[in-house]
């Protein structure tokens, strides 16, 4: 199929429905509004649902209704919008039902402005709803990757049945670029055996979050973890550039990851070993491919548009076997190659005299702390 | 080959419109593009600017400091960018809204007075496509031919009684770039 220029709000909005979205539920807010405002318009052409809700909580809490019924739906909003979500993302969480949240940060905190950002990494990383859950987080950093990301992210949410997100900044929302879009499918798909679509004929069927005795909770909060770690093992995604030979990585997702990328081609060119990895996955990271690229790297750079978030992630994963350095913008400001490329530069002069590995990094990786 | 191309003007003045169109003529063309706009609680009347990468290869930033190349449709915009386009670059100058001439010797200056030309073809708004012509001759990025035919393709049917005026824009703002250098 032909590329077309997208704006990468609509290819999300596209996306979703070619991968059969059939109900949205949202609430207008800069600079995700483009999204809203194309399904407003597609969707009832396709006798789908798109309802403009109130408020923030109650699209959410609509979108937890209508994923009970087992259908394909779908929210998204701006960050400040995302905060307000947070009770109902913890609840989908605890029913274990799909969904599917597209979320075009902006700057903060608190009303901020609408200038691209990624301060939301710990809030829909981590977490930002009470209990022991996570979401699945996509992280695309072109339309096209916004395009196909949002395509699995349905796919994921049905089947861990659990919440997948689309996390992107606004400057991609408001990007254009070419993109292929898949095609159409049909939205109509076999009931899931937990859907509530009227008992009439059939046992019952019940969809809650709560569990009022502590031990029925644990049973259930295992099973989530155990969950979690299938999604950890099976579902990892990257990209990188020039990582094969690379004494330096740098890190970044998104459009951070997207604008270093071009930082670490300049770098080539001044015949430095530098590489990029790009996680497309945030939950689940791809902690054991950078412990991999550790053993090798002599240090490492995250350049991230917030104030050191995902960084503390990378730490984890690296686990002391090199030095992490940190590179931020924050409020909304994007970063651009000629910084990024001083940093590396200026970690190179700083890497470039020290043994390539220290002691501990001898250790073997896989079965030493078994 | 890459080349990092900045439109900035006033809103309205089309300097999202005229990115775009390189956009689509890039794409048709077979090549990767990005196009990125300012944006921001904006209004007509205030500013507005975009940047198009158009190049052979994946296209890592989307953004730049130091772009090949500058369309300044108006006064702020000279100030503004005039000091960022790199060395060697390209600054297309609309001589009609601004009060000076760029300074830089170290690049390829172009002044046309757009308005006055867009006027002489019979309507003020398309001084964007005269400038944009203007670039293409200066910086070779895409044949005039390729936007010609974007134009033909993209614009919407509402606007399509226009493209004759458009094409004789962009020939024009290019005949004038290779005659004129600032």
């Amino acid at each position: 199929m032909a590329k077309k220029l997208l704006k990468g709000n609509e290819a999300i909005a596209e996306a979703a429905v070619r991968a059969g979205l059939q109900a949205y539920f949202g609430y207008p807010i800069t600079p995700q509004t483009e999204l809203l405002e194309y399904l407003a318009r597609r969707m009832p052409d396709l006798q789908r649902t798109f309802l403009q809700a109130e408020s923030e909580v109650a699209a959410i809490n609509m979108v937890y209704g209508a994923a009970c019924t087992g259908q394909r739906v779908m929210t998204s909003s701006s960050s400040p919008g995302i905060s307000l979500m947070m009770e109902g993302l913890s609840y989908i969480a605890g029913s274990e039902v799909p969904c599917v949240l597209v979320d075009v940060m902006r700057g903060g905190p608190g009303l901020g402005n609408i200038a691209p950002a990624q301060g939301d990494y710990h809030q829909i990383v981590k977490g930002g709803g009470h209990g022991d859950f996570r979401m699945i987080v996509l992280a695309p950093a072109t339309v096209q990757e916004a395009v196909d990301l949002t395509g699995l992210a349905f796919d994921l949410a049905d089947k861990y049945l659990m919440v997948s997100v689309v996390l992107l900044d606004g400057s991609l929302g408001q990007m254009m670029e070419p993109a292929e879009l898949p095609p159409l499918r049909d939205p109509a798909r076999p009931e899931p055996e937990w859907a509530l679509t009227g008992a009439r004929g059939r046992a019952k069927r019940v969809v809650t979050s709560i569990h009022l005795v502590p031990e029925d909770e644990e049973v259930f909060n295992q099973k989530l973890q155990a969950k979690y770690a299938a999604i950890k093992a099976a579902e990892v995604r990257y990209h990188e550039y020039q990582t094969d030979d690379a004494d330096l990585i740098v890190v970044g997702f998104g459009t951070a990851g997207r604008v270093a990328q071009t930082a670490v081609k300049q770098a080539r060119a001044l015949g430095l070993k530098v590489g990029l990895h790009r996680p497309l996955t945030l939950f689940p990271f791809p902690e054991q491919r950078l412990a991999d690229l550790a053993q090798r790297a002599r240090a490492f750079l995250v350049v991230e548009m917030n104030a050191g978030q995902m960084v503390e992630d990378v730490r984890l994963a690296v686990n002391g076997r090199a030095p992490v350095k940190f590179y931020g913008r924050m409020g909304g400001v994007v970063p651009l190659p000629d910084e990024v490329l001083e940093q590396i530069k200026q970690l190179a002069e700083t890497v470039g005299h020290t043994p390539h590995h220290s002691p501990v990094s001898c250790l073997p990786l896989d079965g030493a702390i078994a | 080959m890459q080349i990092e191309i900045i439109i900035s003007g006033f809103g309205g003045q089309g300097a999202l419109f005229a990115g775009q169109i390189l956009a689509y003529a890039a794409m048709d063309s077979g090549r990767h593009v990005t196009w990125i706009p300012s944006y921001g609680p904006e209004m007509r009347g205030g500013t507005a600017h975009c940047t198009v990468v158009i190049a052979d290869d994946e296209i890592g930033s989307p953004l730049v400091r130091y772009p090949a190349a500058v369309i300044a449709m108006n006064q702020p915009s000279l100030d503004k960018y005039e000091p960022l386009v790199a060395s060697g670059g390209v600054l297309v100058v609309n001589a009609s809204l601004t009060t000076r001439r760029p300074e830089r010797s170290d690049l390829r200056r172009v002044a046309i007075p757009a308005n006055a030309v867009a006027e002489e073809l019979g309507n003020v708004r398309l001084a964007n496509i005269v400038l944009t012509g203007a670039l293409l001759a200066a910086t070779g990025a895409l044949p005039v031919e390729a936007v010609e035919q974007a134009l033909a393709a993209h614009l919407p049917e509402r606007h399509r009684h226009l493209l004759g005026a458009n094409s004789q824009a962009l020939r024009r703002g290019a005949a004038l770039a290779a005659a004129v250098t600032a």
